[in-house]
Order: C-alpha cells, then sequence, then structure tokens
C-alpha cells in the first residue's frame, strides 16, 4: 500500500509538472484530452478489467454527461458546478435501473446489449433537435469557474482536468484494493465461486456498471465545459471502440495502464498528421495484436518483454 | 392511414428484412459452430457490394460473372480472417474474441476505406427499375430478386446442413464440439466453414441490397448489427426462425420509419434488440432451456 502511495505521489508530481515543459504550447490542448480519455478509459476499465464485464456503449454514457451538463447550463442557465454532480447521478441513476436487465447477459450477448444501448442514445442526441440541437451541435456551454478564475486557456483546463483525473486515479486504487475490489476481481475469475464465498455478484456488477456510467458522465461533463461546444459525433460507436481500445492496450486491470492507453491512443493522431481518417485503420490492428501477442496490455507486456530480453530463456510469466 | 401506405411499407420492409434474414443467419452459423459472435460480420457484407463494384468498373466483367467473383473474394476474405485472427488466438475467452473480432471488423473497414475512398457508390439494379404495382403499392425488380435469391440461399442452406456429410458434420458440431471431435470430425475446420459459408452469405446479401440503399465502405455496421438482431430474434438458429426474425425487424422497422419518425428508424432495431434479451434471451420462438445468456 505504501508503493502504492508513492507511485501515485511520483505520478502526480509527473502531472503537475508537465506543463511546464511544454511552455503551453499546442500539446497542451492534446494533453486536456489524454486526462478526459483516462478518465473514461479508468470507468470502463473498473467494469471492463476488475469485474470482467464489457461495454461497448460507454461513449453513450460519456455524451449524457455532456449534453445533460450542456443543457442544464446553456439552455436552463444553471450553474456548471451544480450541473455536474447532476448529470453525473441521473446517468449514474439511470445505468443502474438498466443495468439489472443489461448484466444478466454475459460475454457477447452483453457486448451487443451495451453496443445497442450506445446507438440508441446516440440517435437520440441526433433526433431530439428541440434539445441538443441536433446533428449540428449544442454551442456556448459556459466555462467552469472557481472564485472568480474562469477555466477557459489550456493551461487552466489542464490543471482543472488532471485534478479530477487525479482524484478519480486515487479513488480507483483505494476501491481496487478495498473489499469491493477483491470481490470485483472474484466475480472476474469466477461469478461462480464469488456467490458461493458470499459475493452478491449480481449487485455487484449493477453497482460497478452504475460507477462506470457515474465517472464517465462526469468526464463528459469536464468535457463540454472545457470545449463549450458539443455535438453527436464525439458520442457515437466508433469512440466507444477507441475507449475499448484504450482499457485492452493499456492492461486490463491496471489504473496507470488505462492512462498508457489513453495517451497513446489520444496522442497517436497528432503524431500521426499524414495518416488522417487511417487512424481507424490503426486502433483496428493494434487491437487485434495486442490481444493475440500481448493480452496482458502495455503495463504487463513490457515489462514481460524487458525480462524476456535481460534474462535469456527466462521462462514467460502470465500476468 | 390508408391500407395502401401499410402495403407498400410492408413489402418494402419485406425486403429489407431478407437481407438482415441472410446476415443472421450468417452470425448463427459461426455461433453454432464456435460459440462466438463475429463482429466483423457486416464487413463481409460491404466487401460484397464494394467488391461487385470493383468487378464491374474495373475488371469490366459482366453483372452475372462480377457477382460470383465477389462472392469468391469475400469467402477468402472470411477464410483468412479466422485463419490469421481467430485461430492463432492464445487465450480464446469470451471478452478477447468480442475484442478480436472488433479489432478485425474496424480493420477491415479502414483498409476498404483505402481502397474504395469514403463515397458512397451505386451499382445497378440487375433488371432495370421499372416498378411494378402490386396491389396499391409498388415494388421494384430488386425486392424481387432480393426474395427470390434469398429463398435459393436458405433452400441450399438446407440441403447443406441436413443431406451433405460435411454439413451434417457441422451441425454435429454445434451440438457438442468435444463430441463431434472424437468421433472424428475435424472441427477446426468446421469453424473454418463457418466462417467461409457466412462470409459468402454475408456477401450475397451485400450484393443483392446494393442497388437500393448504395454501397459504401461503412455500410457494413449498421446492417451486422440489425442482421444480430434478426438472428437473437431467432434464437440463433440458422433456419427458418432467423428468417422469421429477419422478415419481422424488417417489416417492423419500415412501418415504424414511415408511420412514426424516419429519425428513429435504425433506434427500433435497437430497442428490439434489447427487448428481446431482457425478456426473451432465448429468442421469440425457442424453448427456455437453452442458455443464451
Amino acid at each position: 500500500m505504501k508503493r502504492e502511495l508513492l507511485k501515485f505521489l511520483a505520478f502526480t508530481v509527473f502531472v503537475l509538472l508537465l506543463p511546464l515543459y511544454f511552455q503551453g504550447g499546442y500539446l497542451m490542448n492534446v494533453l486536456v484530452f489524454v486526462g478526459i480519455n483516462t478518465m473514461l478509459a479508468i470507468a470502463l476499465n473498473l467494469l471492463l478489467g476488475y469485474a470482467g464485464q464489457i461495454s461497448l456503449g460507454h461513449a453513450g454514457f460519456f455524451g449524457l454527461g455532456a449534453y445533460l451538463s450542456g443543457i442544464l447550463t446553456a439552455t436552463y442557465g444553471w450553474n456548471p458546478w451544480l450541473a455536474m454532480p447532476t448529470a453525473a447521478i441521473v446517468v449514474g441513476g439511470l445505468a443502474g435501473l438498466i443495468g439489472f436487465p443489461i448484466l444478466k447477459l454475459k460475454g457477447h450477448y452483453l457486448a451487443m446489449a451495451t453496443l445497442g444501448l450506445g446507438i440508441i442514445i446516440y440517435i437520440v442526441f441526433n433526433e431530439t433537435v428541440d434539445l441538443t440541437g441536433g446533428p449540428s451541435g449544442l454551442s456556448g456551454i459556459p466555462n467552469l469557474a472557481v472564485a472568480g478564475v474562469t477555466f477557459d486557456s489550456d493551461v487552466k483546463n489542464y490543471y482543472l482536468i488532471w485534478g479530477f483525473t487525479l482524484a478519480v486515479i486515487l479513488f480507483s486504487l483505494n476501491l481496487a484494493n478495498s473489499r469491493v475490489g477483491r470481490a470485483l476481481r472474484a466475480v472476474h475469475d469466477s461469478e461462480v465461486a464469488a456467490r458461493v464465498v458470499g459475493v452478491n455478484a449480481r449487485i455487484l456488477k449493477v453497482q460497478i456498471f452504475a460507477l462506470s456510467a457515474l465517472l464517465s458522465s462526469l468526464a463528459g461533463s469536464l468535457y463540454a465545459h472545457t470545449m463549450t461546444f458539443i455535438s453527436p459525433a464525439s458520442f457515437g460507436f466508433n469512440f466507444s471502440v477507441e475507449l475499448l481500445t484504450m482499457v485492452v492496450i493499456g492492461g486490463l486491470g491496471s489504473v496507470y495502464g488505462s492512462f498508457l492507453g489513453a495517451a497513446l491512443l489520444t496522442l497517436l493522431p497528432e503524431f500521426l498528421r499524414a495518416a488522417h481518417d487511417y487512424d481507424i485503420i490503426i486502433y483496428g490492428a493494434l487491437l487485434m495484436l495486442m490481444v493475440m501477442f500481448m493480452p496482458g496490455g502495455l503495463v504487463r507486456g513490457i515489462p514481460d518483454l524487458f525480462r524476456k530480453v535481460f534474462k535469456k530463456g527466462g521462462g514467460d510469466s502470465h500476468a | 392511414m390508408q391500407f395502401d401506405q401499410i402495403l407498400q411499407y410492408a413489402l418494402s420492409g419485406f425486403s429489407t428484412g431478407a437481407i438482415y434474414a441472410l446476415i443472421g443467419i450468417g452470425f448463427s452459423i459461426i455461433y453454432n459452430a464456435t460459440g462466438i459472435i463475429n463482429f466483423a460480420q457486416g464487413e463481409f457484407v460491404m466487401l460484397g457490394g464494394l467488391l461487385t463494384l470493383t468487378c464491374l468498373d474495373l475488371l469490366q466483367l459482366p453483372l452475372w460473372a462480377a457477382i460470383p467473383c465477389a462472392v469468391a473474394v469475400s469467402t477468402v476474405a472470411g477464410l483468412l480472417f479466422e485463419r490469421l485472427a481467430i485461430r492463432p488466438l492464445r487465450q480464446p475467452t469470451p471478452i478477447n474474441l468480442v475484442i478480436i473480432t472488433i479489432g478485425g471488423s474496424i480493420l477491415i473497414r479502414g483498409l476498404a476505406m483505402l481502397l474504395w475512398g469514403k463515397d458512397t457508390h451505386a451499382i445497378p439494379a440487375f433488371s432495370g427499375d421499372d416498378p411494378i404495382a402490386i396491389g396499391g403499392a409498388t415494388i421494384l425488380p430488386q425486392h424481387l430478386w432480393i426474395l427470390a435469391i434469398t429463398v435459393v440461399i436458405i433452400a441450399i442452406n438446407k440441403f447443406y446442413f441436413y443431406h451433405t456429410i460435411s454439413g451434417k458434420a457441422m451441425r454435429a458440431c454445434s451440438y457438442n464440439r468435444r463430441a463431434a471431435g472424437l468421433v472424428g470430425i475435424d472441427v477446426r475446420r468446421m469453424v473454418l466453414f463457418s466462417f467461409m459459408i457466412s462470409s459468402a452469405m454475408g456477401a450475397v446479401a451485400g450484393i443483392i441490397v446494393a442497388p437500393l440503399t448504395m454501397t459504401a465502405y461503412d455500410v457494413g455496421v449498421m446492417l451486422g448489427l440489425k442482421g444480430f438482431c434478426a438472428a437473437i430474434i431467432g434464437g440463433m438458429s440458422s433456419g427458418i426462425a432467423t428468417v422469421v426474425g429477419g422478415l419481422l425487424l424488417g417489416v417492423l422497422e419500415s412501418l415504424g420509419a414511415g408511420l412514426i419518425s424516419s429519425g428513429y428508424k435504425d433506434a427500433i432495431a435497437f430497442i428490439i434488440l434489447l427487448l428481446i434479451l431482457f425478456i426473451r434471451p432465448q429468442g421469440l420462438f425457442g424453448k427456455a432451456d437453452s442458455e443464451r445468456v
């Protein structure tokens, strides 16, 4: 536990000092997105990596958070600080309700059902034009502000988003090492065995689904308030797949892995400007290659690789 | 609401439903042989349409030669997909299989975008565009082609699964893979066959629907999902239940689009999908004993 804390502190220092290096350049804006995507990847990882339940609809929860926040503030003039938790609670509650029937399904069926749910949400964003502005989007969403400071520049947004992201990381680390985290891993390994030792697997899965949706909604609200403009295109099926790719590449069940995956997939398109539009091919290939050759993700795969290179002929460890 | 209009919606729903049925049966064949839901199924539908286009435009083949050519290439793509992505998987857990077929699906779609660009393409109708009047409604010759080809494909399927050794072996695999292996059936080969048959059927569906709806690199996603929906309604059967599921879905969707709102047309399929999964995961016609969850 002490080592965990040191790791977290080192990571925090790294995050806080990073802007000094970039001096507020263009990349700061990208790093804001790394923060948001890290939060989303962790939210999905709680569900997929810890509880072993897949979701292909998380872009929908992300979008619901963004739109609820956006509509409450831009259309109804709410304070963003009030709109954010409201959106998170509504989305979490909604996910909790739908969680009961949806999490009865397993594997492929769960994947298809969450996919369907995500697409229904996406269609609603497009069709409820009076509320969401439809495909042309919703603009005029206010920035967040604290004590006279408005978060309207990349550097300010960086610290705002990463403040939240660090909090989510700390929370997830704690959760993973708590009784709940152990119960989740038990459900992951064998739901029947977990139930035999007294874990209420059904409720637990629904709770973690709701929590995951709540965190995604929070990320969505933050996204809406930093971008001040949202449109359905950001919340489609492709983004759900992108989130899944982040989690798988980083490593299932690893919080820092989610950061790695999110950072890689957010920065990659920036470095592949020439390959614009074709980044989807790279996602597809990455997904397949990771599952085939590095099922533990980067966080486990890279140390494994090192071990293999430096201790020739060493047994391959399966994390 | 006039009867004519309802008839019109029902008729056009029938032909899209037939497409969903073909794709759905593709899902079921792979699922029954392997326990995998192939998320890349829709991409073979897309490949069928676009490959036909290439055969027509680039190779200057006549339509009757272009279609089998496109189906053959799609079948090879299905074969490669199984050999290169599914078979080498070291840990074939359901989640890994979902992820790898999704990865394959976006990879194929991306490559298609690279090859054919982002435009939508049209394929000429098989026999003209003169509408035919039926009752108060009109249909296109292509609608009839779709229905006829679907019937033929389903008949071939039936024959294959019940009257050939290889088809019977495949059915044996779907009942119990280990037992099938014990009586000398090459299960891995059957798995390969199932992917080939499914991609061929998907390609046919993509070809016959293309003259009506046009085709593009990204048509596979929606068509694939709706095909899956048909298969779910049919309880993942590779027979008549999935056909009924597809037709039901097509007609409901067409009526919903016409009578309620065309914007929500796609949502209807997914609401049906969720309802079926929640309430009757064994399919509309299945017995409760078959575990689908």
